[in-house]
């Protein structure tokens, strides 16, 4: 159908980088002539919230908003993000996660709980999930806010996009004092994704 | 040139490219990045933040009436705080165009209530055009300053959360070449006295006639003809959810939505086998669709609470039977704990709430981040309704002896400069007993840290005066006034006891600046020594996100403290409650009794 897109879903909490990280695929996107839209919510949210970009790209783009059971690729900057937003992937949908735990204050009080392993929790419910452990490789590279660069690196093995196109995407988007060390981090998230899917096939 | 904006940023492209001269509002989730973009982006274009809405709404009648084309945004109930000016102003009509971007926020993502302000435009009488995507963002602002001078009304550009905050693709355009006129004297149509304003409001009905005409006739009102027999009346964001689950339906899509266009919409229904009416909040096309004799159906079908979804659409085209395909199953809500928003480690707000529950004081709130005190583990606020209510609630609970341990009042800076100074006078002027507590963190926090009248910074980045608080208090007649550090948690606890206990109205400012703004405040971290913890949690209760539970147990089995050294800012306040005391700086040798 003329207005069938490519649909990805962005989750983490507030001050990872879900907006930056959304920016980046969207601007290599529309660098290779698709017609994009994507949805977020600033606001309150962001004090600590839940943060979720929608992105749809393809011909034809109506409505920003992914429906439910619509994600093909879902990233996700925190463990248990991840498994509060599974319900949106499709059936063979793709779980790239970062193994970062943040545990709120709130589940610090015995009212409620955080998961003991959300991703094996994750993988209860869906085939591919890739977690990674993109905090370590930030702190290698010495600025623990990469984890979304990282991860971006990671999914764009599952895209068709032109590697030209993400790093212009990089170099327009981030701040120039910090493009280098985000190109390293979308590198480093490539190689991995890379020996991962080897490791699994 | 091709670029991918939000909404907001393409309404402030639009006003570049129509030639606006002046561009004010107060800001106000969603609406906020329109200005910012201005300032940012295309500094030829004077804007600048106003201390309130009816001031905003005031200083763009004043631009548009010295012969400059005006933008004022505001989000939706903004609107209900410049209602004054925006009713009249319907009635002189403009000089340079004049356009007021309202945006709306279904679902209340961060306000509180979501009130449908295309019923304000009807109920001005002034037309209002409502994008459905970033590009209409943008071409509707050009259209929305032709419209304002060709009819000699302001108008009206209704955004919404998902409009304003949505990114997509837009072609830029040059600016067009407009010369400002200049103001010209014209006390009959400017100056409303009553002889005066009865003569415009009969130009005002004359005026709707016209606007009946052009909503017939514009482009902004038009058919998609894919020669089905369902057809779709549908505007804004809703249009595109219904575009994702019919697309090879007929629409009649709406842009310019008052006056609608009721004989097209005639004609579109009588052509189609079943007509629906799809729009977010309040049933507005379907009454007055309805009111025209016309048949169609819409509420019955789509909720008028919250925002809708392609979800929610697709239930309801299911529900009248004009979609077969099971649309999406249901998700059960993941069971997994909830992350409401919450005062940042650090934020200076949280020392005033830890003392009002020890005090244990009725707390009148006001709109802003501290507004987040009514959330747990703190959970010590009593009201908020509008901004600036504070002062006033609590004038009229003490004056009844509503609650005898006594009121308070708390408002932050942002919000004081807003509306709390009139409250404030009342207090004076009634001998009211209460306390004011002005939370003054130097910044509107809530929408992202914009300046305001004491800051010392403009919208633009230029020095200016800044208003003193105590001084401008002080001039109100207030007699007790004090400044307090609100990282001095008995200090606090005795400066508000003190004056709770006192006649007569008091102020009491907070000092400390907000940790996130203009940078980012850091302090030498706080630690836990693991052994003194003795698991009482005292140190939870004052909801730091810095503080989390440790695996390690004490010896009955509760969980002792652990402090992030990355997020903790060093404010100290968890160390002052803790009675162990083994929460001490970093750095320090063990403790030093
Ligand atoms: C009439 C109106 N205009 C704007 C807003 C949006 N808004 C909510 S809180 C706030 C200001 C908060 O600033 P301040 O009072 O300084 O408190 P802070 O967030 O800094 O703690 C604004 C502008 C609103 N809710 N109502």
């Amino acid at each position: 159908m003329e207005n069938e897109t490519t649909n990805i879903l962005i989750v983490g909490v507030g001050g990872q980088g879900v907006l930056l990280a959304s920016e980046l695929l969207s601007e290599t996107a529309m660098r290779a002539g698709y017609n994009i839209k994507k949805s977020e919510v600033h606001g309150m949210s962001q004090r600590g919230g839940v943060v979720t970009s929608h992105i749809k790209f393809g011909k034809k783009v109506y409505s920003p908003i992914i429906p439910y059971g619509e994600v093909d690729i879902l990233i996700s900057f925190e463990q248990a993000e991840a498994l509060r937003a599974v319900d949106w992937l499709k059936k063979d949908g793709v779980v790239v996660t970062a193994k970062t735990r943040l545990v709120p204050p709130i589940a610090t009080g015995g009212k409620f709980h955080y998961p003991d392993d959300p991703i094996a929790d994750l993988k209860k419910k869906v085939k591919k999930v890739i977690a990674v452990d993109a905090e370590q490789i930030a702190l290698e590279l010495g600025d623990i806010r990469l984890v979304n660069t990282i991860l971006l690196g990671g999914i764009s093995t599952d895209l068709e996009f032109d590697h030209k196109l993400w790093e212009e995407a990089i170099r327009v988007r981030v701040k120039p004092k910090f493009v280098d060390v985000n190109l390293k981090a979308f590198a480093r998230g490539q190689e991995l994704a890379v020996a991962i899917k080897k490791a699994m096939a | 040139m091709r670029r991918f904006l939000s909404g907001n940023e393409a309404v402030a492209r639009g006003a570049y490219e129509a030639g606006v001269k002046l561009a004010v509002g107060y800001p106000g989730t969603p609406s906020t990045e329109i200005l910012e973009t201005l300032a940012e982006e295309y500094r030829s274009i004077y804007s600048e933040w106003s201390p309130n809405e009816k001031v905003a709404f005031e200083v763009g009648i004043g631009a548009s009436l010295g012969g400059a084309r005006a933008l004022v945004t505001m989000k939706h109930v903004g609107l209900n705080v410049a209602a004054d000016p925006f009713m009249t102003f319907a009635y002189t009509g403009v000089n340079g165009g004049f356009v007021l971007i309202s945006a709306d926020d279904p679902e209340m993502h961060s306000s509180q209530n979501e009130q449908d302000n295309r019923f304000y435009a009807k109920f001005a009488q002034i037309p209002f055009l409502e994008p459905s995507d970033s590009q209409e963002s943008k071409d509707f602002v050009l259209k929305a300053f032709e419209i304002s001078e060709k009819f000699d009304t302001p108008v009206m550009l209704r955004m919404t959360t998902r409009i304003s905050h949505s990114k997509g693709i837009i072609e830029e355009n040059e600016p067009v070449k407009i010369e400002s006129v200049g103001f010209k004297r014209d006390m009959q149509k400017y100056v409303m006295i009553p002889a005066n304003a009865k003569k415009r409001h009969l130009i005002v009905t004359q005026r709707l006639e016209k606007l009946q005409q052009y909503s017939e006739e514009t482009e902004l009102n038009v058919i998609e003809n894919n020669g089905s027999k369902i057809g779709i009346i549908s505007g804004g964001i809703a249009y595109q959810y219904a575009k994702d689950n019919l697309p090879d339906a007929d629409y009649l899509k709406i842009g310019f939505g008052f006056p609608l266009p009721i004989e097209k919409i005639r004609k579109f229904v009588s052509s189609h086998q079943k007509v629906l009416v799809i729009e977010e909040l309040e049933p507005y096309y379907e009454e007055i669709i309805h009111a025209a004799g016309i048949k169609i159906e819409g509420k019955k079908y789509f909720s008028r609470l919250g925002e809708l979804s392609p979800y929610k659409v697709a239930l309801g085209l299911k529900e009248a039977g004009l979609l077969d395909k099971t649309a999406g199953a249901q998700i059960a809500p993941a069971e997994l704990f909830p992350r409401p928003p919450i005062l940042c480690p650090g934020c200076p707000h949280r020392g005033a709430y830890m003392a009002l529950k020890k005090l244990g004081v009725a707390v009148t709130g006001d709109i802003g981040c501290y507004t987040l005190g009514v959330l747990p583990p703190l959970e010590y606020l009593d009201t908020c309704i509008c901004m600036g209510a504070s002062i006033g609630n609590a004038i009229g609970m003490e004056k009844v002896g509503g609650y005898q341990k006594g009121v308070v009042a708390v408002i932050g800076d942002s919000t004081f400069l807003h509306s709390g100074i009139t409250g404030l006078l009342d207090a004076v002027y009634n001998k009211s007993n209460i306390t004011v507590i002005i939370l003054d963190n130097r910044v509107t926090a809530m929408t992202g840290g914009q300046q305001h009248p004491a800051t010392g910074y403009t919208l633009m980045g230029e020095t200016t005066k800044r208003v003193n608080f105590i001084e401008l208090a002080k001039a109100l007649g207030v007699e007790s006034v004090h400044e307090v550090d609100p990282y001095d948690y008995q200090g606090l606890i005795k400066t508000i006891e003190g004056e709770i206990n006192r006649e007569g109205p008091s102020v009491i400012i907070t000092n400390r600046p907000c940790v996130l703004m203009p940078k980012r405040i850091g302090d030498r971290p706080y630690r836990v020594i693991a052994e003194d913890c003795n698991g009482c949690s005292a140190c939870f209760r004052i909801g730091c996100p810095a503080i989390a539970s440790s695996k390690e147990l004490t010896e009955h089995n509760r969980p002792k403290a652990i402090i992030d050294p990355v997020l903790c800012t060093g404010c100290s306040l968890c160390a002052q409650v803790c009675q162990p005391e083994a929460i001490v700086p970093t750095g320090e040798p063990v403790k030093v009794k």
